[in-house]
C-alpha cells in the first residue's frame, strides 16, 4: 500500500528485472491473476447496452446520484485534506507515545469490511451512539443526512491519503526542513515552501486515491447514512438497487464508475503504473 | 522534534528478494489456492461435513422469513434426515435478480406475487404458503406517540421505509397512497429487516415493517398494528426453480410448508395462513 517514496532506490533494479525472462512457475499464476482481474471488467464492457448508454446515463435519477456522489466525495476529500495532512505529518515527523496505536487506527478502516465500518459509525455517531447526544445538542444528526454520507466516506477514504503522504514524508530527509529552520523559517513557512512542494506528487496521488475510494463507498454509506435519492443515495447505492430492477442500467452506471476509476489511475500513471504506458 | 526517516524501501527490497527466492513455493501455493477455489465452486465441498449421503436443497427466501424458515427448516431436517436445507435470505427483488443471473438453487419464496410472476419463465407453478400484514414499529414505549399511519406524516417523526424495489416497500407505498398519507422518509432501506434494525438502533423513530418482523424483535420495538384492509394482504408464494438441481426435494419442501407442523410454526410467528 505504501507508494514508493521518492521512487529512486528501486528504479535501476526494476529495469534489470524487466529484462529477465520469467520462469514458467511464476508466469503461469501471474497470467492467471491478470486474467482473473480482467474478466469481470470485460464482462461489464461486453454487457454494456451501448445504444442505450447515453439515455440511461442522462436519466434524471442517474444525474441526481452522480451529482450527489461528486458532492459527497468532494467534501470527503476536503475534510480528509484538512485533517489528514496534519495527521500524516505528525506520524512522519514527531515521536509521541501511542504512535503505533494511532497508525493502526489509520490503517484499520482500510482493512475493515465497510458494513462493519457502518455499524461502528452508527455506534459512534448515531443518535444513540457515543457522540450522538452531544451532536444532537449541537443540532447535528448524521444518520440519513448528506453529512452522514460524507462522514462514512471520510472514514474509509482518509487512510489512503494519510498513508501515502506519510510514506512520502518519510522518504525525504529532515535536513531540508532543518536547513529551512536554520535560515529562520517558521514551521508553517517550512511546511508551505519546503515540505509540501517536495511531497506534492505523493499528496496528489494520495488525494486522488482518497477521492476515488470516497466516490466508490457503498457499505458504510448504506449502513450508516441510509438510502434516499438526492440525500444519501450515491452512485454505488444506485447501482446496487438498479441491479435488482434494471440490470442493463446498472451495467451502464457501473461502466461510468469504472471509467472514472480508470481515469484516476491514468492520471497517476507515473506513480502507480510504473513506466509502462 | 524532527527526526525519524526510516527507509520504507528496505522492507520492500527484502520482500522482493524473498519472493524471487521461492518461485516454486509461490506457484505451489497458487495451484493449491486455485484447486481450493474450484472445489469450493463445484458445490460438492459445501455439502457439509455430514457427508455425501445427504442432499443439500438450496432455498432462496424473502428476508422477512428469516426467523420462521430457519426454525421450520430445523424441523424439516429432523423429519427428513437425508435432506439438508441451506437458506439464502435477502430482499425478494434481490433473490429474483440472483435467479435471473443463474444462481443454482432449488426453490424460491418471495414476499409478493409480483416478483414471483416476473420469474414465471424460470420457475414451476407457485403455491402461496403464508400471509402477512404491515405494522408500524417504533421505539419501546412509543415515546413519540405514533398511533396510526397519519402520524407517519408528522414532521417530528423520522420514518424509514423499505425501498419500493422490495415487496415491503411496495405494500407500504400502496397502503399509504390508499390512505392518502404523504410520508417523507429519511431513508429507503434495501430490505424490510434493515428498516427494523434502524428502528431497533433508535436511528429512526418509526418504520413500516411486517407484523412478524415486529414480533420477532420482541421488546426491542413497540408494535402499532394497522387495521385490517381488504386487498392489502401480503402473500408469500413458493415455487421450484426450473433448473433446480433437486426438483423432487424442492416440490417436497413446498408441499411440507402446507403441512400441519409447518403451519403451526408459521402461525406462532405471527403469519396468517392461506
Amino acid at each position: 500500500m505504501t507508494p514508493a517514496p521518492g521512487g529512486v532506490p528501486g528504479r535501476a533494479d526494476r529495469h534489470h528485472r524487466r529484462r529477465t525472462r520469467p520462469p514458467a512457475a511464476l508466469a503461469l499464476p501471474a497470467v492467471l491473476a491478470a486474467v482473473f482481474l480482467a474478466v469481470p471488467l470485460a464482462g461489464v464492457l461486453a454487457h454494456t447496452p451501448w445504444p442505450d448508454l447515453a439515455g440511461q446515463l442522462s436519466s434524471p435519477a442517474v444525474a441526481q446520484a452522480l451529482g450527489l456522489s461528486l458532492l459527497v466525495s468532494g467534501w470527503a476529500l476536503l475534510v480528509s485534506l484538512a485533517v489528514g495532512v496534519p495527521l500524516a505529518w505528525l506520524l512522519a515527523r514527531v515521536d509521541f507515545p501511542g504512535k503505533a496505536l494511532v497508525r493502526a487506527l489509520v490503517l484499520l478502516p482500510m482493512v475493515l469490511p465497510p458494513t462493519v465500518a457502518g455499524t461502528a459509525l452508527l455506534r459512534g455517531f448515531g443518535r444513540n451512539g457515543l457522540l450522538g447526544g452531544p451532536l444532537e445538542a449541537l443540532g447535528v444528526t448524521l444518520p440519513f443526512s448528506t453529512a452522514g454520507a460524507v462522514v462514512a466516506a471520510v472514514f474509509v477514504a482518509m487512510p489512503f491519503l494519510v498513508i501515502s503522504l506519510e510514506g512520502a514524508l518519510n522518504g525525504i530527509h529532515p535536513r531540508y526542513e532543518e536547513a529551512a529552520a536554520t535560515m529562520g523559517a517558521t514551521l508553517p513557512q517550512t511546511l508551505r515552501y519546503v515540505t509540501l512542494p517536495m511531497v506534492m506528487p505523493s499528496l496528489a496521488s494520495g488525494a486522488a486515491l482518497c477521492w476515488a475510494r470516497a466516490l466508490g463507498e457503498f457499505g458504510a454509506t448504506i449502513t450508516f447514512a441510509g438510502n434516499l435519492p438526492g440525500v444519501t443515495q450515491t452512485l454505488p447505492l444506485q447501482v446496487y438497487l438498479l441491479l435488482q430492477r434494471d440490470p442493463s442500467a446498472a451495467t451502464s452506471v457501473s461502466l461510468l464508475l469504472l471509467v472514472v476509476a480508470a481515469a484516476v489511475l491514468v492520471a497517476l500513471r507515473g506513480r502507480w503504473l510504473g513506466h509502462a504506458r | 522534534m524532527v527526526l525519524p526517516a526510516p527507509s520504507a524501501a528496505r522492507p520492500r527490497a527484502r520482500l522482493a528478494t524473498a519472493l524471487r527466492a521461492f518461485p516454486v513455493l509461490l506457484s505451489a501455493l497458487s495451484v493449491l489456492l486455485v484447486s481450493l477455489l474450484v472445489s469450493a465452486c463445484g458445490g460438492g465441498a459445501l455439502a457439509g461435513p455430514a457427508g455425501g449421503e445427504r442432499t443439500t436443497v438450496t432455498v432462496l427466501a424473502a428476508s422477512s422469513l428469516t426467523d420462521v424458515l430457519t426454525e421450520a427448516g430445523g424441523v424439516y431436517e429432523e423429519e427428513h434426515p437425508d435432506v439438508r436445507l441451506r437458506f439464502s435470505f435477502a430482499g425478494s427483488q434481490e433473490l429474483a435478480a440472483q435467479v435471473r443471473q443463474g444462481m443454482p438453487a432449488d426453490l424460491i419464496v418471495t414476499a409478493d406475487t409480483v416478483t414471483m410472476d416476473a420469474l414465471r419463465d424460470v420457475t414451476g407453478p407457485a403455491t402461496v404458503v403464508a400471509h402477512n400484514r404491515l405494522a408500524i414499529a417504533t421505539a419501546p414505549g412509543n415515546p413519540l406517540g405514533v398511533d396510526s399511519l397519519d402520524d407517519l406524516a408528522r414532521a417530528d417523526v423520522k420514518v424509514v421505509l423499505a425501498d419500493s424495489e422490495v415487496p415491503a416497500g411496495r405494500y407500504g407505498q400502496s397502503l399509504l397512497e390508499r390512505r392518502g398519507v404523504t410520508v417523507r422518509p429519511v431513508s429507503r432501506e434495501p430490505s424490510v429487516r434493515a428498516v427494523l434494525s434502524k428502528v431497533e438502533l433508535g436511528e429512526a423513530d418509526a418504520g413500516l415493517v411486517y407484523v412478524t418482523d415486529a414480533a420477532a424483535a420482541g421488546d426491542a420495538v413497540h408494535t402499532v398494528p394497522l387495521p385490517d384492509e381488504r386487498g392489502a394482504a401480503v402473500r408469500y408464494p413458493a415455487a421450484p426453480l426450473r433448473d433446480a438441481p433437486h426438483p423432487e426435494e424442492a416440490e417436497d419442501v413446498i408441499a411440507w410448508l402446507g403441512s400441519e407442523p409447518a403451519r403451526r410454526i408459521l402461525r406462532d410467528a405471527g403469519f396468517s395462513l392461506p
